[in-house]
């Protein structure tokens, strides 16, 4: 799928500001990054880094106010989403992007039945009929793996487990064939061998339709067994972007090899993990300087003082980093 | 008092230390209606070695939360026993009960509803000191300072509320309260699972930082196999109320033997894309059942992959598959311990459970 022009979204330099008592939040601060097509990209972060308000932007649902998107190119398919009146923009979403978000009761209405909430959107957005949108709404359940979905399909969210309403979400979200799906911790709330589950079938889903998708998550490793790009963000800004497997094997930024070692790695014997001090940093209140220096094992003068660049290691391979040269090479030597 | 005898007596070549703890055939059952009981705890039977950790896994309405505030009588035992300090705790009256709570402390997942917004950080820490006499006044401030410098905080904090707290300081706050009265035995229940990754990783190392110093006693409970795992000496994995595997934690997560166990291992994400990559998912099929009726036989034959007919009948019990493995599946036995390879349709460890 990757074949034509490549990118079906690029993010340039989006800025969302937040005007809360608490001062300007600089929530999401000039990210930029692209996806390419049929391809997983990874949005990895701790909270408060910015991960869910860089989505949320994408499909321009911040609330204004208090929010705002102050700057920036969304990029989707040639066309830039933010310059896009309202109503077109409500036709792209939920009909070319899709959603899919951490606790699915929240997105489902619990007072229509799944029917009618799956209907609406090949109503709203294919001008299918009645009858057409009914049968097209079994199918899906069906694709999501629902048993008996011809009698389940008229049930009410309450009448769903856990899992089963996530899948509803999914069989909402891809009822129109969207070409991206975005799926902010989609399997937090889940237990494992449910997240097993609806993981599998976002992968199956996406090699049957061809989707593209942005997984937003604090698990890595869920990010190292779904994504083929990675970006992490800290503080609202994108600290390390790479393809996946060369961010693990040689990871190009204090935080993001600090994260990565203090995981508990179950296959291998581990004494003390490593951990790294203090806590993420309130956005509202951030220093001049590297946004991560006050945690940082390689801090020096400089990072206090100034803010760090951007700077690129490898083909697909950013690092917002002072010594981003340095760590990248020392963590390509233990490596070996 | 006479003890029930458990079918999980442990074998010799384990820790030669007294069990600290020891639970025998617990129940909790709670009646939502005539009809309609949940058997959250249906019969756990296990030893806690005093300075070890054992790790409870398992998934939502497994019942391992049941089972951790039955021990400390927070939620009311419907039979069965915790033998504790030559005392049966689960018939203490309420107030012999209280003198035990001493040597018995929890930790809980929600570092945010479990403080109360309305006291300082010096009263919450202090509470327990007070409540069993054992510090006053400058002493007790003493012991509090002492306390939240032993978790990592400054003893300027002593004065402020919870709210101007982050989360991993909040869960700090509650791991000082917990070690203030100087227990013995701490039930910390999904005491990360609230808190972001760079933070968990400072709350499991100040864990067992705590736990040499102290010699202390866990019973970690957590749905996260990568961090029992980690902090665990043993672990024991818990399905709709039962325990169906215990055995030390390495053992667990590399050679598990009951298909549970080997389902939930395989879908714990690594975080190593190589190894995401070249490995062999079991995918459980449906969802748990409900604990309401649960399923007869074997809690997982629904949902098991080798499940057969026996399965749905014979109840199977937690007995020695190897040296201080214990396993709950009659499709297995000592001599054939591994269900890969049992032939199909046999259920060599039938008879160990119908004894």
């Amino acid at each position: 799928m990757s074949s034509r022009n490549g990118h079906l979204l690029e993010v340039k330099n989006l800025r969302t500001y937040f005007d809360t008592e608490d001062g300007l939040v600089k929530a999401v601060d000039d990210i930029s990054f692209s996806l390419q097509r049929g391809e997983t990209l990874g949005i990895v972060g701790e909270s408060g880094s910015g991960k869910s308000v860089t989505n949320l932007s994408i499909i321009r649902l911040i609330p204004d106010p208090p929010g705002k998107i102050v700057s920036g190119e969304v990029v989707f398919n040639g066309q830039d989403i933010l310059l896009l009146p309202p109503e077109e923009v409500r036709k792209i979403r939920g009909r070319r992007i899709a959603m899919i978000f951490q606790d699915p009761m929240t997105s489902l209405n619990p007072f229509l039945k799944i029917s009618k909430q799956l209907m609406e959107m090949t109503q709203l957005h294919l001008g299918y009929t009645k009858a057409q949108a009914y049968e097209h709404a079994i199918k899906m359940l069906e694709t999501v793996g629902i048993p008996d979905a011809r009698t389940r399909v008229d049930n009410y969210p309450h009448e769903f487990s856990g899992g089963m309403r996530q899948r509803v979400m999914i069989a909402m979200a891809l009822s129109c064939q969207p070409e991206l799906l975005i799926a902010d911790e989609p399997t937090t709330a889940l237990d494992v061998t449910i997240q097993a589950q609806i993981l599998e079938l976002i992968k199956k889903l996406k090699q049957e339709t061809g989707t593209s998708v942005i997984l937003i998550t604090h698990d890595l490793g869920v990010v190292a067994g779904m994504t083929d790009h990675v970006i992490v963000m800290y503080a609202g800004k994108v600290f390390e972007q790479a393809r996946t497997a060369e961010l693990f094997a040689r990871p190009g930024n204090p935080y993001t090899k600090g994260l990565l070692r203090s995981v508990p790695d179950p296959t291998s014997e581990q004494g003390k993990l490593y951990q790294i001090p203090g806590s993420p940093p309130d956005v509202a209140r951030l220093k001049p300087g590297c946004p991560f220096a006050p945690r940082c094992e390689r801090v020096e003068e400089i990072c206090r003082r100034e803010f760090p660049p951007f700077v690129q290691l490898n083909a697909d391979h950013y690092s917002l980093c002072h010594f981003a040269r340095e760590v990248f090479d020392a963590s390509e030597a233990t490596n070996k | 008092m006479t003890i029930p005898q458990a079918n999980s007596d442990r074998d010799v070549s384990l820790p030669v230390s007294e069990p600290l703890l020891s639970i025998r055939d617990l129940k909790v059952h709670f009646n939502l209606s005539e009809h309609r009981l949940v058997r959250a705890v249906d019969g756990v039977s296990l030893d806690i070695f005093r300075g070890e950790t054992l790790g409870l896994v398992g998934e939502s309405g497994c019942g391992k939360s049941t089972l951790g505030k039955a021990i400390l009588r927070l939620i009311e035992p419907t039979s069965g026993s915790v033998l504790f300090r030559n005392a049966d705790l689960a018939k203490l009256s309420s107030r012999e009960m209280r003198e035990q709570r001493r040597y018995l402390q929890m930790i809980f997942q929600d570092p945010y509803a479990s403080l109360n917004p309305r006291m300082t950080i010096g009263q919450i820490v202090g509470e327990p000191l007070d409540t069993f006499r054992l510090a006053r006044g400058a002493e007790a401030e003493k012991r509090v300072q002492e306390l939240l410098e032993t978790v990592g905080l400054s003893k300027r904090f002593i004065k402020r509320y919870p709210h101007e707290f982050s989360g991993g300081q909040r869960q700090r706050i509650g791991i000082a309260r917990a070690l203030a009265v100087d227990p013995d035995f701490i039930v910390a229940d999904e005491p990360i699972s609230a808190l972001d990754v760079s933070i968990q990783a400072q709350i499991l190392n100040l864990l067992e930082q705590l736990q040499r110093k102290k010699n202390l006693t866990y019973l970690f409970i957590s749905h996260d196999l990568r961090a029992i795992r980690h902090v665990s000496d043993r672990a024991a994995v818990m399905y709709l109320g039962k325990l169906v595997e215990l055995a030390d934690s390495k053992t667990i997560y590399d050679e598990p033997l009951m298909p549970y166990t080997k389902a939930l291992i395989s879908a714990v994400p690594v975080p190593d894309p190589k190894v995401e990559a070249s490995r062999q998912r079991i995918v459980l099929e449906g969802d748990v059942p409900s604990p309401i009726n649960p399923p007869s036989g074997c809690r997982f034959h629904t949902r098991c992959p080798f499940a057969i007919e026996a399965c749905s009948e014979v109840e199977p019990q937690l007995v020695q598959i190897k040296p201080s493995h214990y396993a709950a599946c009659i499709r297995i036995s000592p001599s054939q311990p591994h269900i890969e390879h049992v032939a199909p349709g046999d259920a060599p460890g039938l008879e160990l459970s119908l004894q």
